[in-house]
């Protein structure tokens, strides 16, 4: 346990020196993390996924740094980061757009939802996430509401027997409060 | 909530009882994921109000020392999934069973005064059954919940999932109880081995002899795991289960471990359910509290634990071995067998791992007996099964049946027959059911009387899996829905064994051709081919499974088939590809606003002159059908 703590503080003393008071604070909450879960290797799967929750993507110096503060080689923890869908190396949206892609969905025109939303905000199969950091859109497997297929989730609101015009109408409704955000802001 | 310190079951269900029966009535409203989704909590919150302002009390939770008969008392509580996910928001209003569906936050006010004040019932918020056009009162009278036998879902939309009193007041934890204190390891297992249970999850494999054999392992340390880790996309019988009865399975789970001698169990449960994950953590913490759980289980000198461990996205962790690998902190691949579970499992231990709805049957098996469980279902599939019910059909939801049970029954009569694609009731329309997800297969009109059960299903090419049962009507294209599946299962192959990994992506490949116009004779052979040996040679359930949908569709519907490679025509239309398109010249009066609006010059034709498409350049993308305002272009859907 001391190594491990040791390896730990010689990381962070390297990341002060570059940005002090950003790297800091942003492996704060990591160590907290990692504290909180005994550091048991057993549980990468809940570090990840609390890591996860902290920072909306596994940033690759926090993946290492998980790895040293365990005691296992950083390709593990990077095969286990990769290998589960939910795990996203790349930053995502301040909006999580899940369509839902299960049978049930799928039968009920589910990849209608997606041509839409892709054409409304310049989406892709390949691009994921606007470039404003705002949308990102994910087919998802079954989210187990088929009962409403087709279904559709934004970050935690479920809609569902959503057609084409209320894909286009829940867009609206966010911009709306995002502008309405950013007035008051100002 | 005070705790309940010495666990006295018979005790907390007297004292539930005496308290309920100072309720005036019972409002249940439904909180599942479905009912959630279209606003079941803003009617929970209306309601509440309407009652307030109504001068009645209202309690959410039955307090037990309350004796204040000068007001009229509401118990509103919200419950689990009720299984008529079509009808959502429902709310159920007891003694009488009226049944509400579709309410909005708007009828509270009604739904109190009329109801709940003068007992009449309003009329417009009851089920209208859609061949008859009848009003249905309850759930006595809808033929969705008459025609069925709701044992394992039994309580689930009754009691409070997030109150453990009720569960007890329901003769929760009396099985538990007895299995600490009454019966011995082997009595249990043979208990459930005379039941006839068999795993729910998919594989059917006799649970009573799983236990037995991880029994009989010597080992100081073993586990049990729930298994919730539903991926087959179109069923959600399990979250379900847990959203509405977590106590029930975690006292399967405690059952399970009396019976092999183990002291420590995982829920596993997928991310994607994060309010079964909240209500499995809230009757774990519950059940700790009351004493149910934790050191000297009732005073029986065994101690059970249980976590609940949430997935993080891979399909694969369904499978037994690779679910392991998961709580373990790795990557969620599967081992070759043996050894089994039962022999080396979890942190190589013997380890019993069940299905939630296998583990949510045994309280009742232990309640009840297995005599009054297996006088249920076929010889040798016994009991009842929950389906997911979806696709084109009127009544979605989640039913329980015993097996033995004919499609015709659950499609037509609980299901209320098949839709079209603008939801009405169609006549003609059946087409197929696939059951068992993306491992199972398709069953059509020849099969409509066949008994549901293991045996037979598998002799069709198909499995009960874990339950999910999606219609299909005549307008859906066989062939894309077999890509749809291998579509799912090669992203989910864990790339561990080479026939998954590579077979998979070669039998999409394969099915690609077939439907963008590229296939040949030789193209329908090879799939075929491809598909056996991956069936033979993968490591894991997943693989060995994985091309079923195909081998399925293709001795069913090999006519389908034959027309996508030989005439290049998809029967449905569904396949863009493959779409002719053309302008109806009667209706085309040469507007230009096609023309104009192509995005690869594909249409040509002068002003107020009929326009014509040229096939070579034309990309089907669907924009001319759209900005036509005389329905003139023909070909798409």
């Amino acid at each position: 346990m001391k190594y491990k703590r040791c390896l730990c503080t010689i990381l962070i003393q390297a990341k002060v020196k570059t940005e002090p008071n950003k790297n800091l604070r942003q492996f704060q909450q990591v160590i907290e993390i990692i504290e909180r879960n005994n550091h048991d290797k057993a549980r990468l799967i809940p570090i990840l996924q609390e890591v996860q929750e902290a920072y909306r993507f596994l940033p690759p110096q926090v993946l290492t740094y998980i790895a040293t503060a365990l005691n296992m080689p950083v390709a593990e923890v990077y095969g286990v980061a990769t290998f589960y869908a939910h795990f996203s190396l790349e930053a995502k949206g301040k909006y999580i757009i899940k369509v839902c892609d299960g049978t049930a969905c799928h039968v009920k025109g589910s990849s209608r939802l997606l041509d839409t939303l892709h054409s409304k905000l310049g989406l892709s199969d390949k691009k994921h996430t606007t470039d404003d950091m705002m949308f990102t859109v994910e087919a998802v497997s079954c989210l187990g509401a088929c009962g409403l297929a087709p279904v559709m989730v934004v970050n935690e609101k479920v809609y569902g027997e959503v057609s084409a015009r209320k894909c286009e109408e829940v867009l609206t409704e966010i911009r709306e409060t995002e502008n309405s955000l950013a007035i008051e802001q100002a | 909530m005070e705790t309940i310190s010495t666990v006295d079951l018979k005790e907390v269900a007297r004292q539930y009882e005496a308290a309920a029966s100072r309720v005036h009535k019972r409002i249940v409203v439904c909180a599942g994921t479905g009912c959630m989704a279209n606003g079941a909590l803003q009617v929970y919150q209306s309601l509440k109000e309407a009652i307030i302002k109504a001068g009645m009390q209202e309690f959410t939770e039955l307090e037990l020392d309350v004796h204040d008969d000068t007001k009229k008392t509401i118990h509103l509580t919200g419950s689990g999934c009720q299984g008529f996910c079509a009808q959502g928001p429902l709310v159920n209003i007891l003694p009488e069973e009226t049944m509400y569906v579709k309410v909005r936050p708007e009828d509270a006010d009604e739904v109190i005064e009329r109801t709940i004040v003068r007992d009449e019932i309003i009329e417009r918020l009851l089920y209208v059954n859609p061949v008859s056009g009848e009003r249905n009162k309850g759930q006595l009278d809808i033929p969705f919940y008459k025609l069925q036998n709701r044992l394992v879902l039994g309580e689930c939309g009754h009691v409070d999932p997030e109150n453990i009193r009720e569960y007890i007041a329901h003769g929760g934890y009396h099985a538990a109880r007895k299995a600490f204190m009454e019966l011995s390891d082997i009595d249990i297992c043979n208990t459930v081995s005379e039941s006839g249970l068999r795993g729910r999850g998919g594989g059917g494999f006799p649970t009573g002899r799983k236990w037995n054999l991880t029994r009989t392992e010597p080992s100081e340390k073993k586990y049990v795991i729930c298994n919730g880790d539903e991926g087959d996309p179109g069923a959600f019988m399990d979250r379900s289960l847990m959203e509405g009865n977590p106590h029930r399975v975690l006292e399967g789970m405690m059952i399970a471990a009396r019976a092999i001698g183990a002291d420590e169990g995982y829920v596993y449960v997928r991310l994607e359910y994060p309010l079964a994950v909240k209500r499995m953590r809230k009757a774990i913490e519950d059940a700790l509290d009351a004493g149910v759980l934790g050191e000297d289980v009732f005073g029986s000198g065994h101690s059970m634990f249980i976590h609940v461990m949430e997935g993080a996205g891979a399909f694969v962790c369904g499978e037994e071995t690779a679910l392991m690998a998961s709580i373990e902190g790795k990557r969620g691949m599967p081992m070759p067998k043996p050894p089994f579970p039962a022999q080396k499992g979890l942190f190589g231990k013997p380890t019993v791992i069940n299905n939630v709805e296998t583990l949510a049957a045994v309280p009742l098996i232990l309640r009840h007996g297995a005599s009054w469980f297996n006088q249920h279902g076929t010889t040798n599939s016994k009991g009842t099964k929950t389906f997911a019910l979806t696709g084109h059909v009127a009544n979605t939801g989640l039913i329980e049946v015993p097996f033995g049970t004919t499609l015709r029954e659950i499609v037509y009569n609980i299901g209320g027959g098949v839709t079209d694609n603008d939801g009405k009731v169609t006549h003609e329309g059946f087409n197929a059911v696939q059951i068992g997800g993306p491992s199972g297969g398709c069953l059509t009109e020849e099969d409509l009387d066949l008994p549901l059960d293991y045996d037979n299903l598998i002799a069709k090419g198909a499995m009960i899996g874990s339950g999910g049962l999606v219609v299909m009507n005549k307008q859906s294209c066989m062939v894309q829905i077999a890509r749809f599946f291998m579509n799912f299962t090669q992203n989910e192959s864990c790339g561990k064994c080479v026939p998954c990994r590579e077979g998979t992506k070669q039998m999409l490949a394969l099915l690609d051709d077939i439907i963008e116009g590229r296939a040949t004779d030789e193209t329908f052979e090879l799939l075929e081919e491809v598909g056996n040996v991956v069936k033979l040679a993968s490591l894991c359930g997943l693989g060995k499974t994985a091309p079923s949908p195909v081998l399925s569709t293709i001795v069913k519907f090999k006519d389908e088939y034959l027309q996508h490679i030989r005439y290049k025509h998809c029967p449905t239309n569904n396949c863009k590809a493959l779409r002719s398109i053309s302008i109806d010249p009667e209706k085309c009066i040469g507007c230009t606003a096609c023309a104009r609006k192509c995005p690869v010059k594909a249409i040509s034709g002068d002003k107020k002159q009929l326009h014509v498409i040229d096939a070579a350049i034309c990309t089907k993308c669907g924009i001319c059908f759209e900005v036509c305002k005389f329905d003139a272009v023909v070909g798409f859907n």
